[in-house]
């Protein structure tokens, strides 16, 4: 069985990320960026969403399969939107 | 430790399948299951296992993600103006209940594989509280969308942006806010459960599973909300 050392001072650490990244999120909100504030509202949700994988659901220790399994999670998503998107997006009024 | 008729009295003892003499060739942990090897690979199924369920999950919100997407490229000016009508610090707050309560599960993990069942207690106990306190606050701003009628229905009544539209926006947050409550009731329950078991001393250095399990779940849901809260709460918050 997998052992990996607990450490509480990395939970901390990742904690303290999660934290100011949320705080950070709320501050760029308020700053008028254009296009730019959903890109990085969502850019900072994806690094948030990443430290929380990666560290607390201990992604780092799993094995390559746990690892594509994750993957392919995210990349069934990316298709959903992707197609979703890529009909709405090209869809033009029709006049007869 | 009370023990049940044939159990082991320790949970890390082993299960001798009663051949008499306490010494069998097929002795093993009591909690190896007789289709696994041994205890880290049935570990290993059981994370594999969870993970295929939160993909799973990731679908099911994703789904409604994916409604999301395509109505606020339709309605950005709508989505920014009903967005402000949520609390921002409610939201924010939430967040941050959250995010700490991933914190004390990550450390009741920790400790039930440390085998510090004191400590796991108290971190099941204050993950459990934490949760709890989001869905107050939930509460509390769900029963003030209730009296400032933007519950979608009959009773919508909303000033200077097309009703239809907001109606949209309020549909979507109150079907993923409420998707996610369902959640973090059903991860409550799930702890509850889990809590007794530590309490009983039923994990090991040798076995804590089922605590890492609902840590997968629990982290989860506390990402969906990490999404939920820029989505929701800060679509337009600087005009």
């Amino acid at each position: 069985m997998s052992e990996h050392p607990a450490s509480r001072a990395s939970d901390l650490a990742v904690f303290g990320a999660l934290m100011a990244l949320t705080a950070i999120t709320v501050g760029v909100a308020t700053v008028d960026l254009g296009v730019l504030n959903p890109v990085a509202a969502l850019t900072i949700a994806v690094v948030k969403a990443l430290l929380v994988l990666v560290f607390f659901m201990h992604l780092r220790y799993s094995s390559r399969v746990t690892w594509l399994v994750a993957g392919a999670g995210l990349f069934w998503l990316l298709i959903l939107f992707g197609l979703l998107m890529g009909d709405y997006a090209t869809r033009v009024p029709i006049t007869l | 430790m009370p023990t049940r008729d044939g159990e082991s009295s320790v949970a890390d003892a082993t299960s001798t399948h009663g051949d008499g003499t306490g010494r069998s060739p097929l002795a093993h942990p009591p909690q190896l299951r007789h289709h696994f090897d041994d205890l880290g690979q049935q570990r290993e199924a059981a994370t594999l296992g969870m993970w295929v369920f939160l993909v799973t999950e990731v679908l099911l919100f994703g789904g409604l993600f994916a409604a999301y997407l395509v109505y606020r490229v339709w309605y950005p000016t709508v989505f920014g103006e009903a967005s402000r009508e949520l609390d921002l610090w409610m939201g924010a707050a939430n967040t941050s209940v959250l995010i700490l309560s991933s914190l004390t599960m990550a450390l009741a993990v920790h400790a039930s594989q440390a085998g510090r069942r004191a400590e796991t207690l108290a971190g099941l106990a204050a993950t459990m509280a934490l949760g709890s306190i989001f869905l107050v606050v939930k509460a509390f701003e769900y029963h003030h969308k209730w009296v400032h009628h933007l519950v979608p229905g009959p009773a919508f009544a909303i000033e200077g942006v097309d009703p239809h539209h907001a109606q949209i926006f309020f549909s979507l947050y109150f079907a993923l806010t409420g998707l996610h409550a369902t959640h973090m009731v059903i991860g409550l329950g799930l702890l509850a459960v889990i809590l007794v078991m530590a309490w009983r001393g039923r994990f090991t250095p040798a076995w804590n599973t089922p605590v890492e399990m609902s840590g997968l779940y629990w982290h989860f849901v506390d990402i969906v909300w990490i999404f939920l809260f820029p989505l929701l709460y800060l679509v337009d918050r600087h005009s």
